[in-house]
């Protein structure tokens, strides 16, 4: 998979769904919800946000409602990847089943925030370019890298079927 | 090495005589469910693009609870889609306005001990309460079940969390949940499955045991699960389902960890705004509340309403407090009417809202206004959760819910009921 570089926006632990879409937009469409990214927390933000941008969090990032639109409204935002010391699971998996990259790494911290970062997704590493620093990064499992790097799980799926 | 009751669901799904925590394999589900605000108008372009149908009608069941009744044309739109869903793909277990979806998949007995089970929401892991592996996930998730039956997991690690003691008047499983999050943070046991067990367990009903259930997401875990015993079974029974104990964890199995619980210690308590994990004893709070909502999968079965009413028989909600109850099924409903409890309710003053989430996911009825306060039976709490960002919610039982909207503040329901603490 191709390193993913971009300009990095930082955000604290438990990191809620409802915060990142509150549940009052859930009738519209993702690319209708953009507009309104993070608004429980960061109001500014979905005005602030550029295609290509990366999202550091801390612990358990994505906690709560299972909704999709967190991570395809995000992605419709523009955000390339996301990095975070842990992730919520279900939020993990909807990353990957929309193919927007969620990165584990443990140092995530160590960023700061309009920071530039190169992740590399199949090393394992996300380097800060600002500094030079690597930091380490979980790898994925084979089997969750192949249904990211198709893009997703629909793209997956239309794969094996064909 | 012995496996888990997680690990040897897994493993039978997945076709192999034992799986390793962390591994990741694709396993067959046995029964999924996806309801109208994460199912069929987010699933069904996904199934067109890829061109296929439901992979298996029969495997599959279908709950409109989100966002019935309609409040505006947008969730009437909502609610045409998924009923349309139901016809297009022969789904016969498709159930509208009969309650949430989570009370409904225990109630109506379609989930057994064993099943690998998973769900288009993150609280599908109150299923677990029937001894099944229950996994919520998001609906890309769901399509790709719906299409293919299939799915992958990550082999989880188990904690056991081993309550003994007995459960003193006035306190409930809502209480000893909010004391474990509380404990643990809403971190503390990602990605682990939580195996609940002890005597405090084995006493407990299955609708007490499934608010434990409900808020294991609450706390991060992959799901929760109460082996299955006698007390399952004959839930299931009465039901009309012929069900016998399914699997357990081996006696040699390995545990990450276990936590212990001396229920006898547990007290009423709270979780304050905006956090699910700021728990904190109800009696030691000094808050009054405009709201008191009494509703939600987690907190609005019969049996809570049941709690509510008696702590409400013969008394009055205080002024400048509104009391509403949504309750979480029909069942329930019918039953609370059956034996008077809706009657309590009313004349205390109780407002009665439709069956469904309501005001939980901040999408239906009774949400909340800027500067108000509300104390709920519900499972989260995240700023604007429940309506505006400029509300708060404190979460509780629906005995510390129905005495505070007695009192007009958060209390102690001890009080209200002739217990002692
Ligand atoms: S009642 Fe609340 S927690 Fe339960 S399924 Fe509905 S929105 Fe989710």
């Amino acid at each position: 998979m191709t390193p993913i570089e971009g300009r990095v926006w930082k955000f604290g632990d438990d990191i809620d769904t409802d915060a990142i879409v509150p549940g009052k937009y859930l009738i519209y469409e993702a690319s209708e919800i953009a507009g309104h990214i993070m608004e429980g927390i960061r109001p500014e933000f979905a005005g602030l946000v550029e295609p290509g941008d990366i999202i550091v969090g801390g612990e358990n990032f994505g906690t709560g409602s299972s909704r999709d639109p967190a991570v395809k409204a995000l992605q419709a935002a523009g955000i390339q990847a996301i990095v975070a010391k842990s992730f919520a699971r279900i939020f993990f998996r909807n990353c990957i089943n929309a193919g927007l990259a969620p990165i584990e790494c443990a140092e995530a911290g160590k960023i700061e925030e309009g920071q530039q970062v190169r992740v590399d997704l199949a090393g394992g590493e996300v380097t800060v370019i600002d500094t030079g620093a690597v930091l380490e990064a979980v790898p994925l499992p084979d089997e969750i890298a192949g249904i990211l790097e198709a893009g997703g799980l629909v793209e997956y799926l239309g794969r094996e079927q064909r | 090495m012995g496996q888990t009751v997680s690990q040897k669901i897994i493993a039978r799904a997945g076709g192999r005589e034992e799986v390793v925590p962390d591994e990741v394999l694709w396993v067959d589900v046995d029964l999924a469910m996806i309801h109208d605000s994460g199912g069929p108008r987010r699933i069904w372009p996904m199934l067109t693009e890829l061109g296929v149908g439901v992979f298996a009608p029969d495997r599959l069941v279908l709950v409109a609870d989100h966002y019935v009744p309609a409040q505006n044309v947008g969730a009437a739109q909502i609610l045409e889609t998924t009923r349309a869903f139901a016809v297009e793909f022969g789904i016969e277990r498709f159930h509208e306005a009969q309650g949430i979806a989570h009370t409904l998949m225990v109630e109506k007995a379609y989930l057994r001990p064993g099943m690998l089970y998973v769900g288009g929401d993150s609280h599908t892991c109150t299923g677990g309460v029937l001894g099944c592996l229950a996994l919520g996930m998001g609906s890309t998730d769901l399509f790709g079940v719906v299409a293919t039956g299939r799915t992958w997991l990550r082999v989880p690690h188990t904690i056991r969390v081993e309550i003994d003691g007995e459960v003193p008047a006035g306190v409930t499983a809502k209480d000893l949940i909010l004391t474990i999050i509380g404990d643990r943070g809403m971190a503390g046991g990602l990605y682990r499955v939580l195996e609940f067990g002890g005597s405090a367990i084995a006493a407990m009903s299955v609708e007490e045991r499934s608010v434990l259930t409900n808020m294991c997401v609450e706390i991060g875990a992959k799901t929760g699960i109460v082996p299955s015993d006698a007390v399952t079974v004959a839930y299931l029974e009465e039901r009309g389902v012929e069900a016998e104990i399914g699997p357990a964890s081996d006696a040699d199995c390995d545990y990450l960890a276990t936590w212990r619980y001396d229920a006898s210690e547990l007290e009423p308590v709270v979780a304050r705004p905006h956090r699910h994990d700021d728990v904190v004893p109800a009696g030691e709070v000094d808050a009054r509340v405009t709201r008191a909502y009494i509703g939600a999968c987690t907190g609005a079965k019969y049996t809570d309403l049941a709690m509510a009413a008696e702590v409400l028989r013969g008394r009055s909600v205080a002024p400048g407090v509104l009391l509403q109850v949504a309750p979480a099924s029909r069942a329930a409903l019918a039953e609370a009417l059956a034996d008077g409890t809706v009657a309590t309710l009313v004349e205390a003053g109780a407002h009665i809202l439709s069956t469904g989430c309501g005001a939980c996911p901040g999408i239906g009825s009774g949400v909340l206004g800027p500067g108000e306060v509300c104390i709920s039976t519900t499972s989260r709490n995240a700023r604007g959760r429940m309506g505006s960002l400029d509300s708060e919610v404190y979460l509780a039982s629906a005995y510390s819910v129905a005495a505070a909207a007695i009192t007009g503040k958060i209390t102690d329901p001890r009080e209200l009921i002739g217990v002692t603490a």
